[in-house]
């Protein structure tokens, strides 16, 4: 066993490490924002009622649910290798350039160390806001579909994105993500040793392809519940003028503490808890 | 280009001795041929130390033709000065505007150990290409020409890794002072040939270790190393040596 130990540990393997994370992160991402254009329909109702099974079934379902424990455990693992090698990299430079001349191939490669501290404070903040909610969240509405209570995620992602300032935040993030893997994405297979002639210019080209995509894509959903919602400046407003429209396009609106609402509870059963 | 003489402000890095403090000291220096190497101009500078009886500039030099390795220098930001595929002797002070100043500084790596001035101790190399750079299998004598099948381009591929003078340019260039270019090229110019193959898994793992060891960063894929290499080694080198090595690991029976 030691040898594998030796393996990644090496200054190979680490790389390797972070290449394999790295890629299965980006295959989440992909996931990621195809699944939430659902936020995207310029109907609240059917938008809310499209995001709202959507979030019960990715929370749920055994093979996505076991998905994402790789996922949590990847983005540790990532997040402490590039620690450790970002550290051993420093000590193997202990004087700096009076002058340098930065022959880098691109500015996203000299910086991933900064993007990558960039996007791991965002994860944290991202699955607070939501994530966290989702599971162990306090007093939050929830909605009826088919006689049935789901809790209206949909609205809490509106309330969120509709704070500016907010969403400010998320779209540098959301900037950060496009420049990491600007270099990131290809760097992966290169650590991998998959370099060829007929291949290397289209992995380069795919990463600069999903780093477009990224951006484009994740920025257009603060924008478009900005758009859909008015712009908020902190979230008890935000969370009047979301209830206020989706109450008004046909959402039915009740609040009620998620960390205690079980699976299949009908609607009728909920007693609503006082809105903020 | 007629010869010109012009004149430069040259900061350079001064330290007495491997544990002294280092620092930068300016000197004043004219009528420098437009016509010189860089190490000339050097030379030089050196010539009006030693008449004012100061202590000359100390660096590494050898060949002077481009092609030993010898030389090092981190000239305005760059090992081997700005120009591409060129070292250090074989770069002209007409590449240096009139009346501007250059920064010289040592390659700055923990690996490479700064001796004196500009002098680092790049036994670091030497000590890798120890642990695996050659072939110790007995390859019989001399063959007649094309008795081994090998392709043109197999033998072109091998042979831009085997244009690696060992000078130490990649890791001076990467931000993590990087030994993996000059690792790839003496990996690479054994593994594409017959006679390398057969100890090619073993090279590949000793020489990483070896590497690693000596404290040299990792490699962030940044390519720098190839920008800068004076002998435009490239990044696909890097990959094969990690195709190399991971192959090894995974598949050799030396269990180490």
């Amino acid at each position: 066993m030691n040898w594998i130990i030796r393996t990644l540990t090496s200054s190979v393997g680490k790389k390797v490490l972070m290449s394999l994370t790295g890629l299965f992160l980006v295959t989440f991402l992909i996931v990621h924002l195809i699944g939430n254009l659902q936020l995207l329909y310029p109907n609240v109702l059917s938008a809310s009622e499209k995001f709202n099974v959507y979030a019960v079934f990715m929370t749920t379902f055994p093979l996505i649910k076991a998905t994402s424990y790789l996922l949590y455990g990847s983005i540790i693992l990532h997040a402490l290798v590039a620690l450790f090698l970002t550290l051993q990299n420093k000590k193997a430079r202990p004087t700096a350039y009076a002058v340098n001349g930065n022959a880098e191939k691109s500015w996203a490669s000299r910086n991933m160390g900064i993007l990558g501290s960039i996007l791991l404070f965002f994860i944290i903040m991202h699955m607070g806001q939501f994530w966290f909610q989702y599971h162990f969240g306090g007093n939050h509405p929830v909605m009826e579909i088919d006689g049935m209570t789901y809790k209206n995620l949909y609205a809490l992602v509106a309330t969120t994105f509709s704070v500016w300032w907010f969403s400010v935040l998320y779209l540098i993030s959301m900037a950060a993500v496009g420049f990491h893997l600007w270099h990131g994405f290809q760097s992966g297979f290169q650590t991998l040793g998959l370099n060829h002639v007929k291949y290397t210019s289209l992995i380069s080209l795919a990463s600069k392809g999903l780093a477009v995509f990224f951006i484009v894509g994740f920025s257009s959903m603060p924008l478009a519940m900005m758009a859909q919602f008015g712009v908020s400046n902190n979230l008890d407003e935000a969370a009047t003028k979301v209830m206020n429209k989706s109450i008004k396009e046909g959402v039915e609106w009740k609040m009620t503490d998620w960390s205690n609402l079980k699976p299949d509870t009908k609607w009728d059963k909920i007693v609503t808890t006082n809105a903020e | 280009m007629a010869e010109q003489h012009n004149s430069y402000k040259i900061k350079v890095w001064r330290q007495a001795n491997a544990n002294a403090k280092g620092g930068f000291k300016n000197y004043k220096l004219d009528g420098v041929s437009t016509d010189m190497s860089f190490l000339e101009m050097i030379d030089m500078l050196n010539e009006t130390l030693v008449r004012k009886g100061e202590d000359p500039i100390s660096f590494d030099h050898d060949c002077r033709e481009g092609i030993c390795g010898a030389c090092s220098m981190y000239i305005n930001g760059h090992p081997h000065g700005m120009l591409e595929g060129v070292t250090t002797c074989q770069l002209h002070m007409r590449s240096f505007p009139n009346n501007t100043t250059i920064t010289i500084e040592p390659w700055r790596a923990a690996a490479f150990p700064v001796i004196k001035d500009l002098t680092v101790n790049r036994s670091a190399f030497d000590r890798i290409i120890q642990s695996g750079g050659y072939v110790s299998v007995n390859t019989g004598n001399a063959r007649d020409a094309n008795e081994m099948p090998i392709p043109k381009e197999i033998a072109d591929e091998a042979f831009e890794a085997a244009a690696c003078i060992g000078c130490g340019a990649c890791v001076a260039a990467c931000k993590n002072a990087s030994a993996m270019l000059f690792v790839s090229a003496k990996v690479s110019q054994l593994a594409l040939l017959p006679q390398g193959k057969a100890e090619a898994q073993k090279r590949a793992e000793n020489m990483v270790a070896q590497m690693d060891e000596e404290g040299f960063g990792s490699c962030t894929n940044t390519g720098a190393c190839s920008a800068e290499c004076p002998k435009l080694i490239g990044q696909e080198h890097i990959a094969r040596l990690n195709r190399e090595y991971l192959t090894a690991k995974a598949g050799s029976d030396f269990v180490k």
